[in-house]
């Protein structure tokens, strides 16, 4: 069968934690599935500029559909985490209340937590509190406490989910921009702006910010994404105050307000803001915002410091009026289900969202066989950083380039940063979010020349092709030898 | 397990190092010296400008000529280096210091002293460091980073470029893009006051005219994909005055917004930290609080000039020299403290019995200021000095005549430094 002439089982559209969990899912049954992304590289979106946390799942009623999945999700990670080593670890969550009122909300949220099924879920006296985070604040009153909530790194956690659905057979078409489909007798024709021509029996529509869009694309249901943004704050490794739980404060109507979070990998972070805006692409900070993080976030832990910020990003909630996840097929086309409106916990929700999309898909006609060659799992990637000296002394001698460290301050090799390239990340925001080069505190000062030089060789293209994140986002202007000072 | 021993260790084949190991092999010691980089020299094979030297050698060298009077020498003597090799961690025990290297030639392996010299040099702050306030595109650089590309690897990062901070390297960088051709639209500074040398100020900025923003910030910075502009405010009695802010449409932000000195590796062994300096806490031997651990040049503290670097570098050698033969075990030293308008003053102890050297820096901006020096209310030393500002370090040296051997429950009374 000519390539062109594939049909596929099923395409899903947007490669964030949504739609790679999808595919993830169904590259367990005998399916061709393909996975369209618009960006360079998958996890792009919302997925990468999140809080990376796996709520416990007290925050919502259990009527809402985003706290079914969220709780139902929150169990599903240590399966996952035990299939694909990201990093993750269920370091609990800490609510701290400030005042006697406070005290009742948290009286709330652990009736809540209980009804939806929440382990082991605590009230804590202050004494309770302080001890088990001596960080907090003295002043506190007493909270919450939530030993079953996590963080992830978001980005390493949307990797392994498509890495292993390649591995089982799924194709990721990146630069593939969705911007029509058309229905044909029983398979959709699904085009890209880059004049790339996809068909598929079935068709998902998770994609994040624009799922309005793609749902237009396909004459489907009429809806509007309002992006809310946040912005975040990370601090260097070892930061003053840094927890060992995540912090919440007792959440207001609609946020969950500013947090106080120690990172997988041992930053510090603190954010988000949560402002309800327009332009889907602005992820811009701003000053005051900063200003208000920090004053919401030293009030809970006095001791974070400002001086020792590294970097700040925006993230955009997809959210609906109905401020539920809408995850449904179209009641106006056939075999295309929506995955819209998944804002926070999207990515505690994720796994559960895979599960879920795949019993609408079966209900919806698609026959899932399981395959019998199906392998779930990942190997651990080698992190030079992680080793003892004899694991390193052993490895460099089977590959010196491990003994290379391209990246100082996260201990990152030339082996590594050539396994990114090869697993596909071939951009130096692929790089950092594979590898962590270049996230440390000189932001990539010392190694982006170094990794430049690397892509180039590996990839076969020019330096001034190199991009930090595709589009045109180039990184060098010229090589001298090619500029003409007489111009 | 791999294992190579020596009397001294040096982390950093930079000025600092190289000066240090050249004193301390000239005894005959075992010395290695070790650079994650494929070349002795460090930052200074970078700085192909002129303007190093003038202190040290009397004469105007480029810093690859710099550098290479030391690498020669170097080269002749019986030193051990180690090259494309970083060190990992260090840790000090009773006698033996140890340090991790990993390289891709010779694996990784532990390297064992009686002493190390950390002469690391420090790294550039950074955008994210200063909050600053907008998208996050491709085209930023730190200085530094744009002068590696530029010099040492062929690259022009950008055609229509703005510096932020007025730091010596993004000065010398405002002139060298202007050579290739790039436009350089402006170079904003925070302060009123620009935190390069006067030197640099006039040969960099004015002699292309280049305009200089004081008591300017970057409000913004705007681009999706690449840098599309910036958006420039000025300060009025501190605070920004948005009505007067205007945008500057440009590919490529520099940030030469100061330098940190690079003490990681320092702090995973437990020695103490200078909040100030952000350099190790050393007494009068310049010797760290872990003992036989020394530091000299910009991993101490940030210098303005190389010339100083190897003069603290040489002093450093010596003085490891003096701790590998015993000699400097039981001194009594005293402590010295900051007082007024000062920012530190380096070291952070002093000796009764010799001379001793410090270097420090000024808090503000002042004509005709004067340095005091006391032990408790006698003073030592009343400097005169010209003009003082935080971007020029200063010197000064006390001999052992002019102090007083006087005590206080069984220490040296404290130096006193201050600015007035
Ligand atoms: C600041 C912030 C903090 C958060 N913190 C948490 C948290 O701590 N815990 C938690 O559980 N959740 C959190 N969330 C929510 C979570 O990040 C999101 O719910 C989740 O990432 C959404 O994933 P997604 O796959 O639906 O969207 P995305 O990751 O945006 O994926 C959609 C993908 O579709 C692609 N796409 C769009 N249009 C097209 C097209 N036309 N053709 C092809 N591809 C297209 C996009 O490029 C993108 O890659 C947070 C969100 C924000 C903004
Ligand atoms: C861009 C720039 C322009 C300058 N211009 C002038 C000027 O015009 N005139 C002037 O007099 N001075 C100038 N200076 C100042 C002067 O050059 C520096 O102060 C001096 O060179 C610093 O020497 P150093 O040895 O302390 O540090 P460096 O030269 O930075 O050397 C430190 C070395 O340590 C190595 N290293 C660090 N960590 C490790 C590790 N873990 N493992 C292995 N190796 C490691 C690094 O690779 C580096 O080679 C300039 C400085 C800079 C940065």
């Amino acid at each position: 069968m000519n390539i062109k002439e594939k049909i596929y089982d099923v395409a899903v559209i947007g490669a964030g934690c949504c739609g790679a969990s999808i595919v993830r899912k169904l590259s367990a049954y005998d399916l061709s599935v393909v996975l369209l992304e618009k960006c360079v590289d998958i996890g792009f979106g919302v997925s990468k500029a999140n809080s990376g946390i796996i709520h416990a799942g007290f925050h919502h009623p259990v009527t809402s559909l985003k706290a079914r999945l969220e709780i139902r999700g929150n169990l599903m990670f240590d399966q996952l985490h035990y299939e694909l080593n990201f990093p993750f670890k269920r370091i609990g969550i800490i609510v701290a209340a400030f005042s006697i009122e406070e005290m009742k909300t948290v009286e709330h949220l652990y009736a809540q937590g209980i009804a939806n099924g929440v382990p082991r879920l605590e009230v804590c006296s202050r004494e309770r509190i302080l001890s088990l985070e001596p960080q907090l604040n003295p002043d506190v009153v007493g909270g919450l406490f939530a030993p079953t909530g996590g963080i992830v790194e978001p980005y390493r956690y949307v990797f392994a989910l498509v890495e292993s659905a390649e591995k089982n057979g799924v194709e990721v078409k990146k630069n593939f921009t969705v911007w029509r489909g058309v229905r044909k007798e029983d398979y959709w024709m699904i085009e890209s702006k880059e004049g790339e021509f996809v068909k598929a029996k079935y068709v998902v529509n998770s994609a994040g910010l624009y799922a309005d869009e793609v749902s237009k694309a396909f004459n489907a249901e009429e809806f509007k994404i309002i992006p809310r943004k946040g912005e975040e704050f990370l601090l260097q490794r070892n930061a003053r105050g840094l927890p060992s739980h995540v912090i919440f404060p007792v959440p207001g109507k609609h946020t969950k307000g500013v947090l106080v979070i120690p990172t997988v990998e041992g930053t510090l972070m603190v954010g988000p803001t949560a402002e309800e805006i327009e332009d889907k692409e602005d992820l811009s900070t701003t000053y005051q915002n900063l200003e208000k993080v920090f004053v919401q976030a030293t009030y809970m832990v006095p001791k974070i410091s400002r001086r020792e910020i590294i970097t700040s990003f925006a993230g955009l909630r997809p959210t609906l009026p109905s401020n539920d996840f809408y995850i449904e097929p179209s009641k106006k086309q056939p075999n295309f289900i929506q995955v819209a409106g998944i804002q926070s916990p999207g990515l505690t929700a994720s796994p559960a969202i895979g599960e879920y999309v795949k019993d609408i898909l079966k209900n919806c006609g698609l026959k899932l066989i399981e395959k019998t060659d199906y392998d779930p799992y990942l190997p651990k990637p080698v992190k030079v950083r992680e080793l003892s000296f004899e694991e390193l002394e052993r490895l460099i001698e089977s590959d010196p380039r491990y003994g290379n460290i391209v990246c100082r301050c996260e201990t990152v090799s030339e082996a590594e940063i050539i396994e990114a390239i090869r697993k596909g990340h071939t951009t130096l925001d692929g790089i950092k979010f594979y590898t962590r080069a270049g996230m440390g505190l000189c932001q990539g000062a010392f190694c982006s020349y170094r990794i430049l030089k690397i892509i180039a060789r590996e990839v076969g293209i020019p330096i001034e092709k190199i991009t930090k994140r595709g589009g045109d986002s180039w990184i060098i202007y010229k090589r001298l030898q090619d500029i003409d000072l007489n111009q | 397990m791999k294992e190579k021993i020596y009397d001294v260790a040096i982390i950093g084949a930079g000025a600092a190092g190289m000066a240090s190991a050249l004193e301390i092999a000239s005894t005959g010691a075992r010395v290695v010296v070790i650079d994650r980089e494929p070349h002795l020299g460090g930052i200074l094979l970078q700085c192909i400008h002129n303007g190093f030297g003038l202190h040290l050698f009397k004469e105007e060298l480029t810093g690859p000529e710099y550098a290479e009077r030391f690498i020669s020498e170097i080269k002749r003597k019986d030193i051990d280096i180690l090259l494309n090799s970083t060190a990992t961690r260090m840790a000090v025990f009773q006698t033996i210091k140890q340090i991790n290297v990993c390289s891709s030639e010779h694996g990784v392996f532990k390297v064992n002293a009686k002493a190390i010299v950390l002469a690391m040099g420090c790294r550039e702050r950074n955008r994210g460091n200063l909050g600053i306030p907008g998208t996050r595109p491709a085209g930023i650089f730190t200085a530094g980073l744009a002068q590696r590309l530029l010099n040492i690897d062929g690259y022009l990062p950008g055609k229509r470029v703005v510096i932020v901070g007025s730091g010596d390297i993004g000065l010398i960088m405002a002139r060298r893009l202007t050579w290739t051709g790039a436009e350089v639209l402006g170079v904003v500074e925070i302060l009123p006051y620009p935190s390069g040398l006067t030197r640099n100020i006039v040969q960099c900025l004015y002699d292309y005219d280049i305009p200089l923003y004081l008591s300017h910030v970057i409000t913004k910075i705007e681009g999706r994909d690449r840098v599309e502009a910036v958006e420039v405010t000025p300060l009025e009695n501190g605070i920004p005055n948005q009505s007067k802010s205007f945008r500057i449409e440009c590919d490529t932000l520099l940030f030469s917004v100061g330098l940190v000195p690079e003490n990681e590796l320092t702090q995973s062994a437990g020695i103490k930290i200078n909040p100030e300096t952000g350099g190790p806490i050393v007494d009068a031997r310049l010797m760290t609080s872990a003992e036989g651990v020394f530091a000299c040049g910009n991993v101490l503290h940030v210098h303005d000039l190389v010339d100083w670097v190897s003069q603290e570098a040489q002093l450093c050698g010596k003085e490891v020299v003096a701790f590998l033969e015993g000699k400097t075990r039981d001194e009594t030293q005293g402590r010295v403290s900051v007082g007024a308008n000062l920012k530190y003053v380096i070291p952070n102890k002093y000796r009764l019995k010799t001379k001793n050297r410090f270097s420090m820096r000024a808090l503000v901006v002042q004509d005709k200021a004067t340095l005091m020096i006391k032990q408790g209310e006698r003073v030592v030393k009343r400097l005169p000095l010209r003009h003082v500002k935080p971007a020029e370090m200063f010197h000064v040296e006390i001999k052992s005549e002019d102090l007083d051997e006087v005590y206080e429950n069984g220490e040296p009374l404290p130096l006193q430094f201050s600015l007035e």
